[in-house]
């Protein structure tokens, strides 16, 4: 083993950056625009460590996930895994690096072939990695990562349709779980669930990790459930991170103007705390990231702005241990 | 003053494949004057059904109204003719749906889909109704109102769309407004913009309110009572107060303690309602939630507790120990 594989975060994203093209006409297309859905973002993910990346519709978190898991080409930027820049790995390396990141997505109704019973769903990524070749051994994995996460083995036999939406969410993630991934991406993996459901599925996840030494990113627009289950969370808006920090500082200490109004627009699940809230939802709505403002992007719906923010856009700083912001008006 | 809205045993069953679905099974409520009441409760729990059934927009065939009583200013509404039914229907009534792309006419301009709600009920003239529906959006908070008119819903962004609904929804100054997850499909900014606009509305203008959501926040910062609903029925009524500090209904119990908070420090652990919600074709005669309920005793299979006082004056609760303390201790 090397020093970059036991030390150093376990994922490291440098200035990335996708910009997808806007174009027009059919046969001779030419390109009008282009959507800057990530717009130069810097993390890093340590090892058996949940990073939330949080947002609006549009702010780009997805994305981010999709270019992690090298299902999109970024435009510009970096990302090492495990100290290995992936941007240009082909054929069996990343076939083994899809090995070692796995994704759960957020519709459990969609995410599954509903042709496919159960056992097959959880079979087929250790068939097409060829892990286990024999199929006796095969069942048994197979029932062994079912009861991991809480279904009885005997769901190996159904189909998607004959389970519940918290069910099929464990289906997900035994798939995710099948070739013994080391980093997750989970793309807003409770999100379609029900209240009660949905703890159940967040205990799970927070088991696995404990008990597999997971990390994962974990995308959500849920700021409750990402504040339970992250160590840190990062606040995109339009393409780029505005703040990042440890998870309580982030959400009793909120800095960058964005994120607070993000924090006092949700609403807390008791009335005596909702009746002396002093609350004013931002203004406006998000840009459209075909043309965003200049500057830094938030300006024309912050409280805060002044002249300067047109022109100067903020980078990100650490203004605090751990506390990241990108703001000029924050000191 | 008798209330607004009287809901008295409504039943709605739908004939499906798999067998007889009780989806509302006998609730009844009331809703005062000016008041915004909750309905609570996961899918499945019959909060729509039991909004579409007052309104009576129940596909039939499948579903069907088979019992009860709704009573709207006086009048019932189930025996009411169909002609004289829309007219209650966005007049009387407004309605804002969860998805306003879909309940929105897409080949309609703005303009026109708040002008033809003006037309057929307040048989106001072209010029009247153009004014009018101006005044409307904006009443509603858009900007550029004349421009927006002439556009097409899908020209909108899906705050401004949720905000035409609500303009519809306002355009005959309706008595009662029946919001069925409003703002579900929404980012939480513009939630929350979308919420106090339709509760400031809602207030000036002394519009009753009911908001079908599964959010408990939503629920805690918006409404004056609450029902909580499971299985098709009503387990717990009482104002939201109440609801939130005293619940006397295990399923509310445990609802409440599985939610993670914003303002709460990350925890070991959450405390999830163990197990699946049952399934509507195989209920029996006990309390549907009794397999997950953690203070279930042996005659809690034998019939399902009616919703009776409960607490303080007000309150109602469907659960046969909601006089007992429910602590760790009587978990059985």
């Amino acid at each position: 083993m090397t020093a970059a594989e036991t030390n150093g975060p376990l994922l490291e994203v440098q200035g990335l950056a996708m910009h997808f093209p806007v174009t027009e006409g059919i046969v001779l297309t030419r390109k009008v625009g282009e959507v800057r859905a990530v717009d130069g973002v810097d993390f890093t993910i340590g090892r058996g460590e949940t990073l939330g990346l949080v947002g609006e519709s549009g702010c780009g978190k997805t994305t981010t996930g999709r270019c992690i898991l090298r299902l999109e080409q970024p435009t510009a930027g970096r990302i090492l895994f495990d100290g290995r820049d992936i941007g240009g790995l082909k054929g069996a390396e990343l076939v083994s690096l899809r090995r070692r990141m796995q994704v759960v997505f957020q519709d459990p109704y969609s995410s599954l072939n509903p042709r496919m019973k159960v056992g097959d769903i959880v079979a087929e990524p250790i068939k097409v990695h060829g892990v286990e070749v024999d199929a006796h051994r095969r069942r048994r994995r197979v029932d062994e990562l079912l009861s991991m996460c809480g279904l009885d083995p005997k769901f190996a036999d159904r189909y998607p349709h004959e389970m519940s939406g918290g069910q099929r969410q464990r289906v997900g993630i035994a798939r995710a779980l099948a070739l013994e991934p080391e980093f997750i991406v989970c793309d807003e993996a409770v999100s379609a669930l029900d209240v009660s459901i949905q703890a159940q599925v967040i205990n799970l996840l927070e088991d696995l990790r404990e008990r597999l030494g997971l990390t994962y990113l974990f995308i959500a627009h849920d700021l409750s459930v990402v504040r339970h289950l992250c160590q840190r969370v990062a606040v995109m808006y339009l393409g780029r991170i505005v703040e990042m920090a440890a998870s309580d500082e982030l959400f009793d200490n909120p800095l960058h103007p964005y994120t607070q109004a993000l924090l006092a627009a949700v609403p807390i699940p008791d009335p005596r705390i909702e009746a002396t809230r002093a609350f004013r939802p931002p203004r406006g709505e998000v840009p459209s990231p075909l043309n965003p403002p200049s500057g830094c992007v938030f300006h024309p719906r912050c409280p805060v702005a002044v002249e300067g923010c047109k022109a100067m856009r903020p980078t990100l700083r650490e203004v605090r241990t751990g506390h990241w912001v990108a703001c000029n008006e924050v000191h | 003053m008798p209330p607004l809205l009287e809901v008295k045993g409504l039943h709605t069953e739908f004939r499906t494949g798999a067998g007889l679905v009780r989806a509302v099974d006998g609730i009844s409520y009331t809703v005062e004057h000016g008041e915004t009441v909750a309905v609570v409760g996961e899918s499945g729990s019959g909060k729509s059904v039991g909004a579409l059934s007052i309104l009576r927009l129940i596909p039939d065939p499948p579903g069907r109204v088979t019992g009860g009583e709704i009573l709207f200013d006086g009048r019932d509404l189930r025996s009411l003719p169909e002609a004289e039914m829309r007219r209650i229907r966005g007049r009387d009534i407004g309605m804002v749906f969860q998805e306003p792309m879909t309940s929105l006419n897409p080949v309609l301009t703005i303009g026109r889909q708040i002008t033809e709600t003006l037309e057929a009920h307040r048989d106001a003239d072209r010029a009247t109704a153009d004014r009018r529906a101006l005044e409307l959006l904006e009443m509603v908070g858009i900007a550029d109102p004349a421009r927006r008119l002439r556009q097409y819903p899908h020209q909108l962004s899906g705050g401004m769309r949720q905000r035409v609904m609500i303009a519809i929804a306002l355009a005959c100054n309706p008595k009662l407004i029946i919001a069925d997850e409003p703002t579900t499909a929404l980012d939480v900014t513009i939630q929350a913009q979308i919420l106090e606009l339709m509760k400031s509305l809602t207030r000036k203008l002394g519009v009753a309110q009911i908001i079908i959501t599964h959010n408990l926040g939503v629920v805690a910062r918006y409404a004056s009572r609450v029902n909580v609903m499971y299985a098709g029925r009503i387990v717990e009524s009482g104002r939201a107060d109440a609801i939130y500090h005293r619940p006397r209904h295990p399923y509310t119990m445990a609802l409440l303690r599985s939610v993670p908070r914003l303002d709460q420090p990350r925890r070991a652990r959450l405390d999830p309602v163990e197990g699946q919600p049952p399934d509507l074709t195989r209920l029996d005669e006990g309390c549907a939630f009794r397999a997950r309920c953690r203070f279930a005793v042996g005659r809690c299979a034998e019939a399902r507790p009616a919703l009776e006082p409960a607490g303080e004056p007000g309150h109602l609760a469907a659960c046969f120990r909601s006089a007992e303390p429910m602590t760790e201790e009587a978990a059985a």
